[in-house]
């Protein structure tokens, strides 16, 4: 298990790395950043200034190793446009973000996982088809037209609930809704296929042999091991969810990172952009080796091996 | 004695398929005399599998059981609802299954897992039914047993799930054990100290047992009563003397004939084998089964249902046409059979 | 005795496999449905210069917001039977044209994700060893970064065309290629005749394009029709962020951006583009659904 650990940890502080590098090349991508700093109107001076002022002008490689020291130590420069430290403004946005991708994750769990099992309990019944074109429509729906539709519908024509903000909860359910309706299609499909199988599996039939009764077989003996891969998948889905709320952030105006990072992108803010890209990207390998960690626990063939 | 564990009078099994109606199992009756072993021989695919999954009514979900009767020590099996058979599973009827490898549930203990039927059916506490649990696996020669109880199915080998599958099903000392190829899975060294453990253990709990095999030299050492199964079918039944020392069925002659007899097959002599291939059993089937592969067959074999005849001993019958003791290479199988080991 | 007794019971009549496949596409509801609104789309954006009523770049000021024919509103007409947006343009002209920019950037982007990760997942599941080691941490890096994020940022940074857009999501989505190929590869790879060429003698090259790639086609035309619907929607995303199409090219999503603002008063104006999107990617993927189930009858 400690060798499978470090192993594991191993791989994601390499691939930190190399996010990190990808990211902080990303400011090359439009030329030189000090000329898209200064503006259209600046001279010779000016560039010449703000690129010894952010030091564009040392090598590279001594750039990037400044830059990842600092980001390592939470250290992420100012902001070009809010003129204050990123770390501290990405701080103060992401507990909202964190908030509603929970929100949205323990939405589409509790949406998806009861209908992939209740589907693979009942192979081509009418629930399995149910759950089948839920999957379907849920893979086809763009995710910023769905939230315009709910939010048309239930703010403007039903006015049930807010449509833009954060003040209470009520304004998180539709934001939750559109960003979790998007990973109910993924995560169903695995419940319903993991508990096909699993439900198909030499154990369940010993189980059953043994005379437990079928929830103590369908809950203790199937879903226990259907679940595992599931695991992994919402960890995965919850990552990408929070790269995907700059969309939905950005449509129900939630002041999170999402809405950051589409503001920072609006006003070239480079530093900000970086900083969030990289924030993201760790907290996904974070996430995933947590996942892994928390398989191995529930796998023991993969705890021992 | 009281009566037989248990009664089987005309069980099917029927599935549906895209091209009609699958018969597996078509009327096969037998019983099980209590602390008995019967046998059920018969190639992959003969039925004998769906036989015993029939009985204990775990059949694939799109399979269809009827009977005339189906009786575990007198009490009926067939009017039980699906809780109230689930009490009798793993409690008075338990069952070992072919593949050790795959039929442990891979994220519970082996302890878990044992203690589980006897939690389920008796009101014993946890330490009660991990006693008990840790004295079977003793009892089926696992070493260290208290440890083992700890482990995962994965740490074990083959032949210890096996022996782990087989401390399972006496959990709640049942009347009657099915035991489907428990074997066939294991390397064959191992094949035979499963084999003559779960004799061993029959033997001392008195529990009724059905052993199916396709493993006639098991069969022989082991087993009282023998059934030979084809093609959805019991072709032959009789105890183990009378099937190897006057196999009346072509068939079981045929399988007898397949097998080599240590001072009496000769190097370099060739083996019996049964020409053709078995019959599909989808749709209905009018004469005897075995008829396109049987070298005696007449044109009455193909066209009526061929009943069951008794053979010479009593308690001996057949499905074929032909008399109990008919044919010169009937003497020759009988001479064969001779030169086994004494299956009794 | 169980090699001589043991004779494998023949199957219940089977129908030619040629036959089987047919009679399972044409059983096959979704795979026809698929088929046929994809087939009507891809038509509508070919012919779409003679389909399309009007110009689509064209503006009548004094002819805006005119509701779609169903509405009860008297401003509908069958003119424009969609109605027109904010600009004066006609909407169903709009929406015609908008299928080719879906069209054109989901498959390129397919294209360009596809040999990237198809490379890279048939190398790594053929060598296997560091190949693949090397292979599972550019897709594990790959996936670490937010797609929809990393677009734009990137999209902003380097400038907004049809061209930028199919190179960012191309070389942004080709993860799912490359992990579906890899391990699709790694199954043929066991199998006894990719064995057999090599006992052969056969080149590396020539046993991946003649014994794998064949036959690990269908999981390769799955995951295309699967990108190809996910390139679709994330450049509609794109245009709906204003970091994607620019106006005033009508891209789906950036119709419904450029409506959003009116969609209170307005709601068609989201809803048929919308709709529209909702179409296409659906025909996609029940096309690729389709293709699974008819390839791989006993996956459920």
């Amino acid at each position: 298990m400690l060798a499978y650990l470090l192993k594991r940890l191993g791989v994601a502080i390499l691939v930190a790395l190399t996010v990190s590098l990808i990211t902080f090349s990303m400011i090359y991508l439009s030329g030189d950043p000090a000329v898209a700093l200064a503006g259209e109107s600046a001279t010779e001076e000016d560039i010449e200034n703000i690129r010894r002022f952010y030091g564009y002008d040392r090598p590279i490689l001594i750039q990037y190793l400044d830059w990842l020291a600092r980001a390592v130590q939470g250290d992420f420069g100012q902001s070009h446009y809010l003129r204050e430290p990123v770390a501290r403004i990405i701080f103060e946005r992401l507990p909202t973000t964190m908030w509603l991708g929970f929100l949205a994750l323990t939405f589409a769990l509790t949406l998806s996982v009861p209908l992939g099992v209740l589907a693979a309990i009942r192979p081509n019944s009418l629930v399995d088809r149910a759950a089948l074109t839920i999957a379907v429509v849920g893979q086809a729906m763009p995710s910023f037209w769905f939230a315009l539709t709910l939010m048309l519908w239930l703010g403007i024509y039903w006015r049930l609930l807010p449509i833009t903000g954060t003040a209470s909860w009520a304004n998180f359910v539709m934001p939750a809704v559109a960003l979790g309706y998007y990973v109910t299609p993924a995560v169903m499909r695995l419940t319903r296929a993991g508990m096909l199988e699993v439900l198909a599996a030499d154990y369940i039939r010993t189980a059953r042999a043994k005379g437990l009764r079928p929830m103590r077989v369908l809950f203790k003996h199937a879903l226990r091991n259907a679940i595992i891969p599931v695991v992994s998948l919402a960890a995965v889905q919850f990552g990408f969810m929070l790269g995907g709320s700059i969309v939905i952030e950005t449509i129900f105006a939630i002041n999170g990172l999402g809405f950051l990072a589409w503001e920072s992108i609006q006003r070239a803010d480079l530093p900000m952009m970086q900083a969030i890209v990289l924030v993201l990207s760790v907290f996904y390998i974070v996430l995933t080796f947590l996942a892994d960690m928390l398989n191995a626990w529930l796998d023991p063939r993969i705890r021992v091996v | 004695m009281a009566g037989p564990i248990l009664e089987v009078e005309n069980l099917s099994v029927d599935i549906p398929v895209p091209a009609g109606l699958l018969h597996p199992v078509q009327e096969v009756d037998f019983r099980v005399e209590r602390g008995r072993t019967l046998a059920i021989v018969g190639e992959s695919g003969c039925g004998k599998s769906l036989t015993s999954l029939a009985l204990m009514n775990l059949l694939p979900p799109r399979a269809r059981r009827t009977a005339g009767r189906l009786a575990l020590d007198g009490e009926d099996l067939l009017g039980l609802s699906e809780r109230e058979m689930s009490n009798l599973r793993g409690n008075r009827m338990s069952m070992i299954f072919q593949e050790p490898m795959t039929s442990l549930n891979p994220a519970y203990t082996v302890g878990d897992q044992l203690v589980e039927a006897e939690r389920r059916h008796r009101r014993t506490s946890a330490s009660q039914a991990r006693d008990r649990a840790t004295w079977l696996l003793e009892k089926v020669g696992m070493i260290g047993a208290q440890g083992r109880l700890r482990q995962y199915p994965h740490q074990l080998s083959g032949g210890l799930r096996q022996r782990v599958m087989i401390a399972m099903a006496l959990m709640c000392e049942p009347d009657l054990v099915i035991a489907d190829e428990p074997t066939t899975a294991l390397d064959v060294t191992i094949q035979a100290q499963i084999l003559h453990l779960l004799s061993d253990l029959q033997r001392e709990f008195s529990t009724g047992l059905i052993l199916i095999t396709h493993d006639l030299g098991v069969v022989a050492r082991l087993c009282d009563r023998v059934a030979v199964m084809y093609a959805g079918q019991i072709v032959e039944e009789g105890t183990a003397r009378q099937i190897f020392r006057t196999p009346a069925h072509p068939y079981t002659r045929g399988l007898l004939d397949c097998i080599p007899i240590p001072g009496k097959t000769r190097r370099g002599e060739h083996l019996g084998t049964i020409a053709g291939i078995v019959p599909s059993l989808v749709g209905a089937m009018r004469g005897c089964h075995f008829a396109d592969r049987c070298p005696h067959a007449e044109e009455t074999c193909r066209s009526a249902p061929v009943a069951f005849r008794d053979g010479v001993e009593t308690g001996h019958r057949y499905r074929c046409i032909l008399a109990p003791d008919h044919g010169p290479d009937a003497n020759g199988e009988r001479n064969r059979a001779n030169g086994r080991t004494n299956p009794e | 005795m169980e090699k001589a007794a043991t004779i494998v019971s023949l199957p219940v009549l089977e129908p030619s496999p040629g036959a089987l496949l047919r009679r399972r596409v044409f059983g096959h509801a979704g795979l026809l449905i698929g088929c046929t609104v994809l087939s009507v789309i891809i038509l509508i954006a070919l012919f779409a210069p003679w389909i399309a009523p009007h110009d689509p770049f064209d503006q009548v000021l004094d002819r805006k917001l005119i509701p779609p024919v169903w509405s009860e509103s008297a401003k509908a007409t069958w003119i424009h039977p969609l109605g027109t947006d904010h600009f004066g343009r006609d909407y169903l002209s709009r929406l015609i044209w908008g299928a080719r920019i879906s069209l054109v950037i989901g498959f390129s982007a397919m294209l360009i994700s596809g040999v990237i990760g198809t490379v890279l997942g048939v190398l790594a599941g053929f060598f296997g060893g560091r190949v693949d080691m090397v292979a599972n941490f550019l897709i594990t890096t790959r996936l670490s970064m937010p797609v929809v994020l990393v677009a734009i940022a990137v999209v902003s940074l380097v400038g907004s065309s049809l061209t930028v857009v199919i190179w960012v999501l191309g070389l942004l989505i080709w993860d799912r290629f490359a992990v579906v190929m890899r391990s699709a590869t790694m199954q043929v790879r066991n199998l006894d005749f990719v064995a057999a060429a090599q006992a052969l003698g056969c080149s590396t090259s020539r046993i991946v394009f003649t014994e794998i790639l064949p036959n690990v086609a269908n999981h390769l035309i799955v995951v295309a029709t699967v990108e190809m619907a996910h390139a679709i929607l994330l450049e509609a995303a794109l245009s709906f962020l204003g970091l994607g199409v620019q106006p005033p090219e009508p891209s789906w999503g950036l119709m419904i951006s450029e409506a959003k603002g009116l969609m209170f008063f307005d709601g068609w104006l989201i809803v048929i583009p919308g709709t529209a999107l909702f179409a296409l990617v659906l025909a996609i993927n029940l096309l690729g659904d389709g293709v699974r189930d008819v390839t791989a009858p006993d996956g459920t």
